[in-house]
């Protein structure tokens, strides 16, 4: 890394470009038992970005996730979501947060007694409380809105596919129009068609919609095609850098991730 | 965060009726707008059917569910016009309307017809679960003459597992149960007969009661109820894991890996419980009687070897086993029918337990009719 401008955030240049910042992680420090998983690390989100976050195999990907979104308690450090310091959060605010972020989980983690449209319903009833016809009438935007056909409301999860589950749980995690969007892996396990049409949606949405994304992916073709930013796990830190910036840079597994033949053949596909 | 109201208002520009709408229209704000709108339709006067433009100027927050309302409100239609105050917001009332004329309308529930629905694929469920059963059953009876052909696929260390959870970790439950039952029995027996002074025969109403009904039925259904249904829940969440498919995959018979363990450990575990509940019912008789009847234990269990006979044990211990093969059978059958989702696993444990206890209930009057032919 150069050393000599130091830049906030783990941003390898200053990328803000006067942007408000949505989510600013500072000495963020996790550790189960005596393994530490993340140690002095800082992290910027800025307003109405897409940020892909990848790193190797158990560099914990999905433990930043979930202590971003308050399922894992950090040690040390501090987040700040919207401008607010979420470890002083507590009761109604903390609700209000809540409603602000929306979570999509790798398996959709829809709840499996309710149907789609009832999935999608599920926050919007316990935020904002509208009258029933009115909510549904958002759930069905919601599903049009994440390209599901209209019937896949009433269907239970069970019954969809693994791609549609996706888009489903998406549909729930958009029901409140958040300002920041959390991903998990949204397009493992989706084929190359559904995931391009997945990254599309996503890019779409952030555009007309304002909403800020923050992905954990190794879909590469997703990286280059929606991804303003990455952001790399390495050495329990976060470096953050478009992608060309993090091509010139020099660290063996960044080295190996980008310029692998799988990110070759990414980058060639997208020119 | 303090929420502007929406504001909303009907007017008309140059002959055309156009709805204003202003302040925030996000999903936190937009609760009772519909009710708004309409009395700003009655304070405007206008009831003209024209199509409406919109005004959105005025809004200063938006989201989609705002716009939404906005466009149903104003009754436009998806090729509106609407005049926005930016591109942001242009933009999402684009998105929209794209996506709202897409949306269905809810369609109407017809409640008679859903009904008959319901009663239709009830019956026919309930048609195919007897088939299903039947089959099951057949499967297991298949892999039974298997097993007793090749007896080393009997695996006694998964038979051994099982009993230790169905048989020894019941004890306690059972020899409580059974020990409550045969005191209450023999107190309401003194209570009743003391009245025509025949408070000796609580002793044959606690023996044969225990041994012909109580004792094996009440075990009966202890084990439906922890493990019959651990039976459903384990195999169903092994379905729900695909683990029970990658059994197929390697070869395993889920039949032969997971059903007959358990049933066989029941077979064998249910008269070793009933037997103990038979005696935890006997000594809880047999202490009530000292407290009510001035009896000592000697005279209780001299009376209960003179005048209880053989066979009124011998026809418990007789629907013990068959008690634990119906348990242990719909058990794993319900594990197996579970697809999909953790509801389903729960939606089947129930059943297993209802169904087993149900099938029980009626074995022992089957049980009945036949020890009373054959006279025992």
């Amino acid at each position: 890394m150069a050393e000599g401008a130091k830049v906030e955030g783990g941003q390898i240049v200053d990328h803000s470009d006067g942007r408000e910042v949505v989510l600013r992680l500072r000495g963020i420090r996790t550790q189960f038992g005596d393994k530490v998983i993340h140690d002095h690390l800082d992290f910027d989100v800025f307003r109405g970005e897409i940020v892909g976050l990848v790193g190797g195999s158990g560099t914990g990907k999905s433990v930043l996730l979930r202590t971003i979104i308050g399922l894992n308690q950090a040690r040390e450090g501090t987040i700040e979501m919207l401008g607010v310091d979420t470890s002083t959060l507590q009761g109604k605010a903390q609700r209000q947060m809540l409603a602000h972020t929306g979570v999509q989980f790798q398996d959709g983690a829809l709840f499996s007694s309710l149907n789609v449209t009832e999935n999608i319903i599920v926050p919007i009833r316990e935020h904002a409380g509208l009258e029933e016809d009115t909510m549904r009438e958002i759930a069905a935007l919601k599903v049009s809105l994440v390209g599901l056909p209209a019937d896949t409301g009433e269907k239970k999860p069970s019954e969809l596919s693994g791609g549609m589950r996706k888009r489903a749980s998406l549909a729930r995690a958009l029901a409140l129009d958040p300002e920041l969007l959390f991903l998990d892996e949204p397009t493992a396990g989706l084929d190359p068609i559904g995931a391009s049409h997945y990254d599309e949606l996503v890019k779409g949405l952030s555009r007309n919609l304002g909403l800020t994304v923050l992905m954990v992916t190794h879909d590469l073709d997703s990286l280059n095609a929606i991804c303003d930013r990455i952001a790399v796990l390495l050495d329990k830190r976060v470096v953050v850098g478009t992608m060309a910036e993090l091509l010139e840079y020099d660290h063996p597994w960044v080295r190996e991730y980008f310029h692998g033949p799988r990110g070759r053949a990414a980058r060639r596909e997208q020119k | 965060m303090a929420e502007a109201e929406p504001t909303i208002r009907y007017t008309e520009r140059a002959g055309k009726p156009v709805v204003e709408v202003g302040g925030t229209w996000t999903v936190f704000s937009i609760r009772g707008i519909r009710k708004k709108a309409e009395s700003a339709l009655a304070a405007a006067g206008t009831r003209s059917k024209d199509r409406r433009a919109v005004d959105a100027t005025g809004l200063e927050r938006v989201d989609t569910a705002g716009a939404l309302e906005i466009l149903e409100i104003a009754e436009c239609g998806p090729d509106a016009e609407v005049e926005t105050r930016n591109e942001a917001q242009a933009a999402l009332f684009k998105v929209v309307r794209e996506n709202m004329c897409k949306a269905q309308p809810d369609r109407k529930v017809n409640w008679l017809a859903h009904w008959l629905e319901e009663v239709g694929h009830g019956t026919i469920d309930f048609y195919k679960q007897i088939l299903n059963l039947c089959a099951f059953f057949g499967e297991i009876l298949i892999v039974v003459v298997e097993a007793i052909l090749q007896p080393k696929r009997f695996r006694p260390s998964a038979v051994i597992r099982q009993m230790y959870e169905v048989w020894i970790r019941a004890l306690v439950i059972v020899g409580v149960l059974c020990f409550l039952i045969g005191v209450v029995i023999a107190y309401q027996g003194v209570q009743q007969l003391k009245q025509f002074g025949a408070e000796i025969f609580t002793v044959e109403a606690v023996g044969i009661g225990m041994f012909r009904e109580l004792g094996p039925l009440l075990t009966a259904i202890i084990v439906a109820g922890r493990s019959g249904s651990a039976f459903t829940a384990q195999i169903g969440t092994m379905q729900v894991n695909q683990e029970v498919d990658a059994m197929r995959t390697i070869g395993l018979n889920p039949v032969e890996w997971l059903v007959l363990p358990r049933i066989s450990a029941l077979l064998i575990s249910m008269p070793l419980l009933a037997f103990w509940g038979d005696m935890a019912g006997l000594l809880g008789g047999a202490v009530a009687c000292t407290i009510y009847l001035d009896f000592t234990f000697v005279q209780f269990f001299d009376r209960l070897r003179d005048t209880v006979g053989p066979w009124h044990f011998y026809t418990g211990m007789i629907k013990a086993p068959v008690f634990g093969i119906v348990i242990a059978t719909i058990g794993c059958f319900e594990g197996l029918q579970v697809r999909g989702s953790a509801e389903s696993v729960g939606q089947l444990t129930t059943k297993s337990v209802v169904e087993s206890i149900f099938c029980v209930i009626v074995l022992d009057a089957i049980f009945s009719v036949i020890f009373l032919l054959a006279g025992v």
